[in-house]
Formats: structure tokens, C-alpha cells, sequence
């Protein structure tokens, strides 16, 4: 394999696996709450600063992740806790409106502490090394972006699929007023959809910054729209669906700029776009079936 | 009572006209020129709202695309009224029936309204067959589209850079027109047959099939009217403060006018009108707070704070989807 399409390849499973990050908490808080959460894009930017505040102070890689997941999570459960609960119940469009609403009070809140100028964000030398694999190269960022949320992805399967609270979940997710009734505790278990969507959220915040080297306060809005896409490629409220419409994006948007002319690479947004338009229409439930128990 | 409204109809209507057009009037007599822009500004902002609330109140569309299409109206506009000279120089790459043609203000807003309606109409073909947030998420994708069509076709629109210098052709009263136009198209509108057409059909979609309403068509003659509008609003705007950039109506602003057709109340254009005028006067009045504390997003943060607050204790807006009283009289006819 040529070391440009081997690059091509890394380039777009890292953006690709960012993009799941995102996707799988959205995909988790739609599947629960049927809720679009347009604000869970802005977690990454949560995530990303609070790990740009961190390396500041000096504190050592693997506990920025532990402490960056955990601020996503209580950041999720604040959003939910004050703002969506109250709204459960209301009209698609209303609750839509509410994540929108909560979006922009973030991103401006972000404009008015950080300002907007951009923030240079740079892993530690050792990260932007390359690693030779046979007679081809990639960059040790990638492959920690790429390992890493394969980590974090795994955590997330044995959570949803092996434990009582997972159970619970897709309880929730299947029947609210059901699973109500059998004693699950319906709001502490949404409370908890949103807090790990929300950390695996931040946990691409991090890693975002990595990839790209800078960072500020509206940069949330890119990943949270490329989440909802990846969630509609796979199907809304599937986490295996979120996951592969993640990674799919990722490499569809990654070999559109990558295999077409440069004059074309202007248009990449263009073109993730009309492809939502077109696989809204044909496939509205997404390119893979969708089971029931996929959901949580 | 067919007595009392003909004495309060077309007259009060007439009055209420007079009486604005006397305050523009005395507006601009008595204020800075800055002010009067901002005034201009907000009248702009009825006719958005306004128009807005067509598809997402009255037809029960909710579409955030309204950016997208004063994106397109506002270079349609600009490129039809530059004159041939300036275009050489900004946009060589220009089209020759396009690089020598200039309109007057008029025709060109004309021609920029009916491409933003043929953009509509085609992209509303496939988009309106989606639902809900599936729409408004689509819409919302139809901005990020035309701001990298904007921004990459540089030939007609000179790029990220965007245009600038664009002739000053608009001014207050072109503004007040505007307004009144589309708030007397709405108004007019609601209290029709076709009105009561997109409000059933937003009410429930299946029993204004089954009544013999086109469902549809009556979703697609919304979309298509709004985006109408919006790109008119797009070519007055651009005229009036002389630049566009592909990023100069984006999400924020599609937020922003869905904040004023919620807070007014969803369906109600009178509401969309006072929502308009207070959001605008408030973003306006803490600017000087945002520049003297440096905390630039207070304002767009109020404005959301206030949308969440108004969500949680009167979700309906402040006038539901109906009008006051004397708005019926005036409009209502037979259904007031």
C-alpha cells in the first residue's frame, strides 16, 4: 500500500473516530430522550479547554483524561439536570429549540471567559512523532486518537450491554413509561445517558485539540452537526449505528478531499451535507437496519 | 358588529400605516443617522420574523434555513447593482451577460427574491418530505452548504473575502415598505382560506389530507414564500450596510429569528413583530455594556436565557398563535 493512501486511511479513521465519540452520546441522549441535543457538540469545546487548563498546570496526561471525562459528565448532567428535565414531555421542536438555546448560552459564555482569539493546543513532543509500520509511517496523534477511542468505546459496550445500569438504559430507551413501572429510576437513568455521552464527548475534546493544534469557543458547532450526520448515517438512537456513521464520515470526508482535485477540497462541508440531505430522503432510518436492542 | 368592523377596518388599518409611517418620519427627522439605521435594521428584522413564522407558525415547518437565503439574495442583489466598472475590478471572473447588466434597487431585490424562491422550491422538493427536527437539521445543513458555496465560488463572489462597497441604495423607508408588505401578506395570509389550509395542516397533518388539503403543496408554497422574503430582506440588508461575507448571516442569526417567532408566540404575527422590535432594541441596547466590560456574547446569551425562560414558563410565547383584537378586526373579516 502506498504510504499516501495508508495516510489517507489513518487520517480518516482518526477523524472518523472523533466523530464517533461524538456521535455515540448523541445517538445514546436521542435514543432516551428522543432529544436532537444541539449542545452536545459543545462538550468537545468544554472537554478541549479544560485539557488546554490542565497541561497548564502541568498535571500528567493520564489524569487530564480522568478529570476531562469527568467534567463532560457533570457539564451533561448540569445541561440535563436544569434544562431538559423541566422541558421532558414538551414538543420535538420546543426541546430542539431548548438544545439550541443552550448551545449558543455556552459557545457566548466561551466568547466572554476565553475570548475568541484561537488557542494553540499541542500534545507533547513525543506524540508528534512517526511510527514506521513496515514500509509505511503514521503519526503517533493519530494512532492515539484512533486507540484511544477504541478504549473508550469498549468501556462503553461492557457499560451498556454487561451491567444493571445498562440494562436499565435500554429499558429507558425501549419504554420510558414502561421501564417507570418496573421500578427503574427513569430520571437518574437518563441522568446517566447523559453523563457518559457527555464524557465521551469531552474525550474527543481532548483528543481534538491534539489532531488539529488549535482551539476556541465555537468549536463545537462542526462536531455536533458531523455527530448528528453520523447518527442519521447509522440510524438515530443506535450506538453501533452512531459508531459506524462516525467512522464512515470520517473516511467519506477524509477520501473526498483527499482522492478529488484540490479546487474541490473548499467544498468537503458541501458535500457532507448534501450527503445528509440525500440519506435523509432514501435511507431515513439509516444505512443499517436498526434492531431494537441496539438501542440505549 | 358588521357595522362596527367596517368602521374599524380598512380605516383602522390605513390609521395604524399612517401612524408609521409618521414615526419613521419623525424617526428620521430626530435621530442620528446611526439610529436610523438601526431602526432600518429592525424593520428588516419584522420582515424576517415575519416571514419566518409563515412556514414555521402558520404552516408548522420548522426550518432554520432563512441565512442561506438571504445569503442568496444579498449577492444576487449585490452583483445586479454594482456598477459594470467596479465589477472588472472585484469580480473579473464574472459571467459577460452578468459583468454589464445593472439594475435599479427594485428589480434587482425582484430578481433576488424569485432566485431565493426557485432555490426553495428545489430544495424544498426533497427536504419537505422530512419531518420535525429532521428539517430543521436539514435546513440548518442548507446554510453550512451556501457558505461554502459562497465562499468557494470565487468567480461570483469573490470568496471568503465577500463583497464590499456595494452601492447604498436602501435607506429607512424602503425598510418601512418592506415591513409592511410582508406583515401585510402574513396577516392577510393567516385570515384566508389558504392561511387556514397551513394551519390545519400543522395542527394534524393527516386530517388536512383527509379535509382535501394538500399537505405538501401547502408546505411548499410556505417554504417557498419565506425564503422569498428572506432573500428580498438579504438584498435590503446588504444594501443598506454596503458589505456581505459568505459568514455574514449564519446560524447565530437563523437562532435569533427562531428565538423572536418563539417569544412572541408560533403563529402569531403580531407577536414575531414585537419579538423582532424588543430582541433587536435589547441586542443594541447592551452592546455599549458588552464593549466598556469586553464581554462581547452577552447580549446573544440574554437573548437565549430569555428563549429558555420563556420555553419554561409560557411555551407558547407571549401571544400564543393568535393576533389582539383589533388586529382581527382589521384582518379577520368573516373568521374574526
Amino acid at each position: 500500500m502506498s504510504q499516501y493512501v495508508f495516510q489517507q486511511i489513518i487520517n480518516g479513521l482518526a477523524l472518523g473516530s472523533l466523530y464517533a465519540l461524538v456521535a455515540i452520546g448523541f445517538s445514546m441522549i436521542y435514543g432516551i430522550v428522543r432529544l436532537i441535543n444541539f449542545a452536545h457538540g459543545d462538550l468537545v469545546m468544554i472537554g478541549a479547554f479544560t485539557t488546554l487548563a490542565l497541561v497548564g498546570y502541568g498535571v500528567p496526561w493520564p489524569l487530564i483524561l480522568m478529570f476531562v471525562l469527568l467534567v463532560g459528565a457533570l457539564a451533561g448532567m448540569t445541561i440535563e439536570a436544569t434544562v431538559f428535565r423541566p422541558m421532558r414531555g414538551a414538543q420535538q421542536v420546543t426541546g430542539f429549540i431548548a438544545t439550541l438555546a443552550v448551545s449558543i448560552v455556552i459557545q457566548n459564555t466561551g466568547l466572554m471567559i476565553l475570548s475568541g482569539q484561537p488557542r494553540n493546543f499541542l500534545f507533547p513532543a513525543f506524540m508528534r512523532q512517526r511510527v514506521q509500520i513496515g514500509t509505511v509511517s503514521a503519526s503517533l496523534t493519530d494512532l492515539t486518537i484512533i486507540g484511544l477511542t477504541v478504549v473508550l468505546i469498549a468501556l462503553l459496550l461492557v457499560i451498556v450491554y454487561r451491567t444493571r445500569l445498562g440494562t436499565a438504559m435500554r429499558a429507558t430507551a425501549d419504554n420510558l413509561a414502561a421501564a417507570r413501572l418496573m421500578g427503574i429510576a427513569v430520571n437518574r437513568t437518563i441522568l446517566t445517558a447523559f453523563a457518559i455521552g457527555s464524557a465521551l464527548a469531552a474525550a474527543a475534546g481532548l483528543l481534538w485539540g491534539g489532531k488539529f493544534g488549535q482551539i476556541d469557543p465555537l468549536l463545537g458547532f462542526a462536531p455536533g452537526l458531523k455527530a448528528f450526520i453520523a447518527c442519521v448515517i447509522g440510524g438515530v438512537g443506535s450506538i453501533g449505528g452512531a459508531m459506524l456513521g462516525g467512522y464512515l464520515l470520517g473516511l467519506a470526508e477524509v477520501l473526498f478531499v483527499g482522492l478529488l482535485p484540490p479546487q474541490f477540497a473548499g467544498y468537503r462541508d458541501v458535500f457532507v451535507f448534501t450527503l445528509l440531505i440525500v440519506i435523509l430522503l432514501l435511507k431515513p432510518s439509516g444505512l443499517f437496519v436498526r434492531h431494537v436492542e441496539e438501542r440505549a | 358588529m358588521a357595522v362596527d368592523r367596517g368602521f374599524t377596518g380598512p380605516l383602522a388599518g390605513i390609521a395604524i400605516l399612517g401612524a408609521g409611517a409618521a414615526l419613521v418620519y419623525g424617526a428620521q427627522m430626530a435621530l442620528s443617522p446611526y439610529l436610523v439605521t438601526l431602526l432600518a435594521i429592525m424593520l428588516i428584522n419584522v420582515a424576517l420574523a415575519v416571514s419566518l413564522n409563515i412556514g414555521n407558525g402558520l404552516a408548522g415547518l420548522f426550518s432554520l434555513g432563512h441565512p442561506a437565503f438571504m445569503t442568496i439574495g444579498a449577492y444576487a442583489s449585490a452583483i445586479l447593482t454594482f456598477p459594470p466598472g467596479r465589477k472588472d475590478f472585484m469580480l473579473p471572473d464574472l459571467p459577460s451577460f452578468l459583468m454589464t447588466t445593472q439594475l435599479p434597487l427594485l428589480p434587482a431585490l425582484a430578481v433576488a427574491g424569485m432566485i431565493g424562491a426557485v432555490v426553495a422550491f428545489l430544495v424544498g422538493l426533497p427536504v419537505l418530505r422530512l419531518k420535525g427536527h429532521y428539517l430543521a437539521v436539514a435546513t440548518l445543513g442548507l446554510i453550512v452548504i451556501v457558505q461554502g458555496l459562497a465562499t468557494n465560488w470565487t468567480g461570483l463572489t469573490r470568496g471568503g473575502s465577500g463583497l464590499n462597497g456595494i452601492p447604498r441604495l436602501t435607506g429607512i423607508w424602503w425598510c418601512f415598505g418592506f415591513a409592511v408588505l410582508v406583515v401585510y401578506t402574513a396577516l392577510r395570509l393567516k385570515f384566508s382560506s389558504l392561511g387556514r389550509a397551513m394551519m390545519a395542516t400543522r395542527e394534524n397533518a393527516l386530517a388536512a389530507e383527509s379535509a382535501g388539503v394538500s399537505t405538501y403543496r401547502i408546505r411548499m408554497l410556505a417554504f417557498v414564500l419565506g425564503a422569498f422574503f428572506a432573500a428580498v430582506a438579504g438584498g435590503l440588508m446588504v444594501h443598506l450596510i454596503t458589505v456581505v461575507t459568505p459568514r455574514s448571516y449564519s446560524v447565530v442569526l437563523a437562532f435569533n429569528l427562531v428565538a423572536m417567532v418563539v417569544i412572541g408566540g408560533t403563529g402569531s404575527i403580531t407577536g414575531s413583530i414585537v419579538a423582532a422590535v424588543a430582541l433587536t432594541g435589547l441586542s443594541e441596547a447592551v452592546r455599549p455594556l458588552e464593549e466598556r466590560l469586553g464581554l462581547y456574547g452577552l447580549s446573544q446569551v440574554i437573548v437565549a436565557l430569555g428563549l429558555l425562560l420563556v420555553l419554561f414558563f409560557r411555551p407558547n410565547g407571549l401571544l400564543g398563535s393568535g393576533e389582539p383584537r383589533f388586529v382581527r378586526r382589521i384582518f379577520g373579516g368573516s373568521l374574526a
